[in-house]
C-alpha cells in the first residue's frame, strides 16, 4: 500500500488528521502549511511550508499538485479550508474524493453523511488514488507519538485569484470546532451587544466558544463564523448550551454529535428539548446571568 | 457575457428522510424533488448580474427526464436556455465536473456560477473540480459577488470570518445560503418559460463516459437522540451536570 500526506492548515487539525492515518494503517507525511508541524505524531517526514498567509486555492493547488501526486491517499481536514481546496486538489489529479469522513471501515471502504446527517452512508472507492477529507470531530488524538524528520518546502504558487481583504481573527475564545464546550443562542438574543455579553459571557466563564443558529446570524446578532449547523460549523463538544434555540433540522445536523446537550428555552414544545439531555424551559435573560453567579470559572 | 448555471434535482431539503427496506437508497415515492437551493441561489444570482449587466444565462442539469421541472423553473426564474443532458448513468462529483467541462467548451461562458453543495449527497465537490480542470480561479462559498470590467470580485466564508477575492474571467463561484433570498416566480413566469429554448442531449452527444469510483455499498440512519429529562431550575441543572455526567461547571 502507498503512502498517505495529510495536509494540514493549522495546528488544529494535525491531530485528527493523524488518529485517521494512524486508524487507515497507512505510513504517512505530514505537510503543515501556516504552523510549524508537531513533529510528534508519528510522521515519517513532518514538511513545514511556514505560511504566513495561505494562497487561494488555485496558486496552492498548482504549487502542491506535483508534490501530492507522489502519495496514494492525501487527506485535509473537512473544515471550509479543507472543503474549498481538497476537491481542486483532487480535480487537478484527475482523483475521486471521499468527503466528510466520519469512520474508516476499511482501507477503501468509508462512512460518510448526506441528506444533513439524516443517512450515514457507507461507500467504497475504487481507484486506488484518491483525495479524502475527513471531519476532525470523528477522530480526535492519535494513539500513537511518533518523530519525525524535519523538512521545510517552498510553496510559490502563481494563480489568477488575488486576495484582496481578509477579516482579521480573533483568537480570545478556542476555536469553535475544537473547543470542549460550546454555548449558542439564537434570535432571542436580540442584538450583538447582548450576545456577546450572555453567550460569549457565559462562553468565557466555561472556558468555551460561542456558537450562533442561522436566524442569529442572518439578524445580525453573530458573526457569521460562529454558525453552527449543516452549512455552517459541525461540532460536538463534551457539553453543548443552546440557548433560545428552537432546533431546526439544519441546527441540529451541526451539534447533535455532542456529548451532554443542555436546551434553555421558553417554548417547553422547542424541537430542541428533543435532543436535550436536559431541557429548561426559562428565560435565557434570567437563565444565563444565574448560571454566570453558579458556575465555577474556567 | 455569458454565464453558465449547472443545477441539480434533489428530494425537498424539508421532507422526512426515510431508507428503502433494504437500506440501498431513501425511499422517494413520497417527496418531491426541487432545485437544489444552493443552485437556485446560483440561478438568482445569475439573474441580478444579467439585470445589472446584461448577459445570457444558459441551465444545464444532468439526469433524469424529471429534470425538465427544475430547468423549467430556472427559466421562469429568468435563465434564457436550458440544456439537458439526459441519463440514468450513476456519477461521482470528478464524473460530473467532466460532464460540465464539456458543456463549458461548448458554451464558452464567462461564469460558472452553482450551489456550494447538494443537499442530498452534501459534497461540496463538483465546483472545485470543474474549476480544477478548467484551470480557473474559484471563489467558492460566496456571500457577495460583483462583476465588472472582466473581473469578479467575491467574499466568500472562511474558518475565520470573511475574505474577498478577485479574479479575472472567466472563473467559477459556489455560492453559500447568504448570497440573496431567491424570487417568488408568478403563473405569468412559468407560463412564458415554457416557450424559452430547452436542449436535450446525450452522454453520446456530448462524448464523454460516465464515471463513478465512488460506490454506495449501504446506508443507515443515525440512532436518533432521545430526549433527557426536564430540569425544573438552574440549580437542578448544575447539579445534574456535575452529578449525573461529570462535568466540572
Amino acid at each position: 500500500m502507498g503512502k498517505t500526506l495529510l495536509i494540514s492548515l493549522d495546528a488544529n487539525d494535525v491531530e485528527p488528521l493523524a488518529a485517521f492515518a494512524q486508524r487507515h494503517g497507512t505510513a504517512f507525511d505530514l505537510l503543515s502549511l501556516a504552523s510549524r508541524a508537531p513533529i510528534d505524531v508519528g510522521a515519517d517526514t513532518a514538511y513545514s511550508a511556514n505560511l504566513k498567509e495561505v494562497p487561494p486555492a488555485d496558486s496552492l493547488v498548482a504549487s502542491l499538485r506535483s508534490f501530492a501526486a507522489d502519495y496514494d491517499l492525501i487527506a485535509v481536514s473537512a473544515s471550509m479550508f479543507g472543503k474549498d481546496f481538497a476537491p481542486r486538489l483532487a480535480g487537478a489529479l484527475n482523483r475521486p474524493m471521499v468527503g466528510d469522513i466520519l469512520e474508516i471501515k476499511s482501507a477503501d471502504t468509508f462512512v460518510r453523511p448526506m441528506y444533513a446527517g439524516n443517512v450515514l452512508a457507507t461507500v467504497r472507492v475504487t481507484q486506488p488514488k484518491f483525495v479524502a477529507s475527513v471531519r476532525a470531530t470523528a477522530f480526535g488524538s492519535p494513539s500513537r507519538a511518533g518523530a519525525s524528520a524535519e523538512q521545510s518546502i517552498s510553496i510559490a504558487g502563481e494563480g489568477k485569484a488575488e486576495r484582496t481583504s481578509v477579516s482579521e481573527k480573533e483568537a480570545a475564545r478556542p476555536d469553535l470546532t475544537m473547543a470542549n464546550t460550546v454555548v449558542s443562542g439564537g434570535r432571542p438574543l436580540k442584538d450583538a451587544e447582548t450576545f456577546e455579553k450572555l453567550i460569549g459571557g457565559l462562553a468565557d466563564a466555561l472556558g468555551g466558544a460561542a456558537g450562533a443558529t442561522r436566524a442569529a446570524v442572518d439578524s445580525n446578532i453573530a458573526p457569521n463564523e460562529l454558525q453552527v449547523g449543516q452549512t455552517g460549523k459541525i461540532v460536538a463538544p463534551d457539553l453543548y448550551i443552546a440557548a433560545g434555540i428552537s432546533g431546526s433540522t439544519q441546527h441540529m445536523a451541526g451539534m447533535k454529535d455532542s456529548k451532554v446537550i443542555v436546551a434553555i428555552n421558553t417554548d417547553g414544545d422547542a424541537p430542541i428539548f428533543e435532543i436535550a439531555d436536559y431541557g429548561l424551559v426559562m428565560d435565557l435573560y434570567e437563565a444565563i446571568p444565574e448560571l454566570l453567579s453558579k458556575v465555577k470559572r474556567a | 457575457m455569458k454565464i453558465l448555471v449547472p443545477t441539480k434535482r434533489v428530494p425537498d431539503p424539508y421532507a422526512k428522510i426515510r431508507l428503502t427496506s433494504d437500506g440501498s437508497s431513501i425511499e422517494t415515492s413520497a417527496i418531491k424533488f426541487e432545485i437544489n437551493p444552493f443552485d437556485e441561489i446560483a440561478v438568482e444570482e445569475a439573474v441580478r448580474q444579467k439585470e445589472a449587466l446584461g448577459c445570457e444565462i444558459v441551465v444545464v442539469s444532468i439526469g433524469p427526464p424529471e429534470c425538465e421541472e427544475q430547468l423549467r423553473k430556472s427559466l421562469a426564474i429568468g435563465a434564457d436556455r436550458a440544456i439537458h443532458i439526459e441519463t440514468a448513468e450513476l456519477f461521482d462529483s470528478l464524473g460530473i465536473a467532466k460532464v460540465l467541462k464539456s458543456i463549458v467548451d461548448r458554451e464558452q461562458p464567462d461564469v460558472v456560477l452553482m450551489g456550494k453543495q447538494a443537499i442530498d449527497d452534501d459534497a461540496n465537490q463538483a465546483g472545485q473540480m470543474l474549476a480544477a480542470l478548467l484551470e480557473w480561479p474559484q471563489a467558492t462559498f460566496a456571500s457577495k459577488v460583483e462583476i465588472a470590467n472582466s473581473k469578479a470580485t467575491v467574499t466568500r466564508e472562511t474558518d475565520f470570518g470573511q475574505e474577498t477575492l478577485r479574479m479575472s474571467l472567466p472563473c467559477l463561484i459556489t455560492t453559500d445560503l447568504r448570497l440573496n433570498e431567491p424570487r417568488y416566480v408568478a403563473l405569468p413566469g412559468i407560463i412564458k418559460a415554457r416557450t424559452k429554448p430547452l436542449e436535450k442531449l446525450t452522454m453520446a452527444d456530448i462524448g464523454v463516459s460516465a464515471e463513478c469510483s465512488i460506490e454506495i455499498v449501504g446506508m443507515e440512519q443515525p440512532p436518533s437522540r432521545t430526549a433527557g429529562r426536564r430540569v425544573a431550575s438552574v440549580d437542578e441543572l448544575l447539579e445534574a451536570l456535575r452529578n449525573e455526567k461529570g462535568v466540572a461547571i
